[in-house]
């Protein structure tokens, strides 16, 4: 680890006043990524500004009837709490599908919506990876890419975001909450995390002065159906190979009513594709509907030469996943089996 | 808030319910204090990635993984770690249900297990086997003793009607 600056930030102003004056500080949450990272020195921060003082822990309701998350609520205190549970279980599945129990204690919402990819290739510094150090290249395109993007990658990064909580945060339609030299700001989810495109160094669309006050979940959605359907190597404490997350409602005639649907692990952000929704709005809630809206999904999909089985794997998660939602039998994250 | 680089921090952690004071470098996790300063050595260094769990204790009742924690952030925190909990002749009930079903071999993996179960059972989400292991899937055994290890916290967590009631 290379040796840093410690300072504790008493406030958000002065939180983002130190990120101003220090461009390469690093915010200090729960530690669980960031850690990681500065023992590998892939993250080589010169300061480290430690938020934990700060007054970001509450969960509160919105005046327009949705929840409010404060950013270092650890996740863990997120899966469990009572409104989250009841309101918005995808949330609570699909945190308790991510890392261990230990980590979950730890982790908190905004380093969470902030963590890295887990690309081998970024973590190990003695090889080039454009994410790392920019313009240096891409070893995973021609090398190891079972784990790395089918959609949205670039010639210069096939990296995946590695987040659970975020495909949930997705499908529900969550805002992010920023506060920066000149303000508050609310990003949609959808425009928070990025598309690596030329600039695969940048995750997000925070501004490195930003700190992220916490996020806001829209008005709860009666009588919704839902599932988080996880798939990875081995049953639990492992990323996702592919997940989906089902956020639907039915009308009385059986129609779809409501339809935002994420796929997680196969994107540098959590995948989305409203056109492919819309069509499913007001259609029966059918298998056939089910594997239509699938194979719009993955249309833009393009394999790596080691991961062509993620194609097909997540059109047919997805298509489960929205089964288990529209028969509220949503994915049990304890009894794996799948049903 | 300003700070001279790599100054050396001041920490004061109870540790076992008693206090403990030192100087480190804002890089020393909370896994090295506890045993380079302390030499509190039961609490087991693995991966020190967050990958395995050896380093589990209780920080302030929630079990967390001490590798990735910088001991500067968490300063005045209460800290359990294995050499707090039982005796050698008053077993903590998880220590003799861990002996009782064989759920060790070379042990290494054990003080983790066990602190990760008292966070378990104190949770209390985990009912049913299948909760159960996925309530430990943090702690990796070399061993393989999971078998054991469910069977142990099984027992336990059937015989501890209020999860107060451990240490
Ligand atoms: C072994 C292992 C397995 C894991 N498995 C999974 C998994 O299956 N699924 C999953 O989703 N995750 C998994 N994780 C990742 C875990 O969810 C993240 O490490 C965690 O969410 C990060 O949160 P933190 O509070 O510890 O962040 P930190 O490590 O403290 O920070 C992470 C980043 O966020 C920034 N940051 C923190 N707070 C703010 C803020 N308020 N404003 C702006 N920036 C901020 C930091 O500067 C840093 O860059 C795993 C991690 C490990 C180690
Ligand atoms: S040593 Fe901390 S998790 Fe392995
Ligand atoms: S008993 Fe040997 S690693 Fe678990």
């Amino acid at each position: 680890m290379k040796r840093f600056t410690y300072v504790r930030a008493v406030s958000i102003d002065q939180a983002i006043e130190s990120l101003s004056v220090h461009p390469d500080a690093k915010l200090l949450a729960g530690g669980t990524n960031l850690v990681d990272l500065m023992k590998y020195d892939v993250a080589t921060p010169t300061t480290i500004i430690d938020i934990n003082d700060l007054p970001l822990r509450e969960i509160s309701e919105t005046a327009d009837g949705g929840l409010r998350i404060g950013a270092l609520v650890t996740n863990s205190d997120v899966a469990v709490h009572p409104s989250v549970a009841r309101h918005y279980p995808l949330l609570a599945s699909a945190i308790l599908a991510g890392a261990s129990a230990q980590l979950r204690n730890a982790a908190t919402v905004a380093g969470n919506l902030m963590q890295r990819t887990r690309c081998s290739y970024f973590y190990d510094v003695l090889t080039p990876c454009n994410k790392r150090a920019p313009g240096s290249g891409c070893p995973a395109r021609p090398g190891l890419n079972r784990n790395h993007a089918i959609l949205g990658a670039s010639e210069l990064c096939v990296a995946t975001h590695p987040s659970d909580m975020c495909v949930a945060l997705a499908a529900i339609g969550a805002t992010i909450i920023v506060q920066g030299p000149n303000g508050l700001r609310a990003i949609p989810l959808a425009d928070f995390h990025r598309l690596p495109g030329d600039a695969p160094e940048k995750d997000t669309t925070l501004f490195g002065n930003e700190v992220i006050l916490g996020i806001e979940l829209p008005p709860v959605l009666e009588h919704h159906r839902y599932s988080y359907l996880k798939i990875r190597d081995r049953l639990s404490y492992a990323f996702a190979i592919v997940s989906a997350a089902v956020w639907l409602t039915i009308d009385d005639e059986a129609a779809i009513s409501t339809a935002q649907i994420a796929l997680g692990g196969v994107a540098h952000k959590p995948w989305r594709n409203t056109a492919a929704e819309a069509l499913l709005i007001g259609r029966p809630a059918s298998r056939v509907n089910f594997e239509q809206f699938a194979s719009m999904l993955l249309s833009g999909a393009v394999a790596l030469s080691e991961n062509d089985f993620k194609i097909d794997l997540a059109r047919r998660t997805v298509v489960r996943a929205l089964e288990q939602a529209a028969s509220r039998t949503p994915q049990s994250q304890s009894d794996k089996r799948i049903h | 808030m300003a700070a001279a680089p790599n100054t050396a921090h001041r920490v004061a952690y109870t540790i076992n319910g008693v206090i403990r004071v030192a100087t480190v470098e804002p890089g020393v996790t909370l896994l090295d204090l506890l045993r380079e300063e302390f030499d509190l050595t039961g609490t087991k260094k693995g991966c020190d990635h967050g990958q395995c769990g050896a380093c589990t204790v209780l920080m302030n009742g929630h079990r967390i993984n001490s590798c990735l924690v910088l001991a500067v952030s968490r300063s005045g925190s209460v800290v359990t770690t294995i050499e707090g909990i039982g005796t050698s002749d008053g077993l903590h009930p998880l220590q003799e249900a861990f002996v009782k079903h064989d759920a060790l071999q070379c042990g290494y993996c054990t003080p983790g297990q066990i602190c990760s179960a008292i966070g378990l059972i104190s949770e209390g989400t985990a009912k049913t086997r299948d909760e159960i292991r996925e309530g430990m899937s943090g702690n990796l055994c070399r061993c393989g003793a999971y078998t054991g290890i469910v069977d142990a916290i099984e027992e336990v967590m059937a015989a501890v009607s209020d999860a107060e009631s451990l240490p």
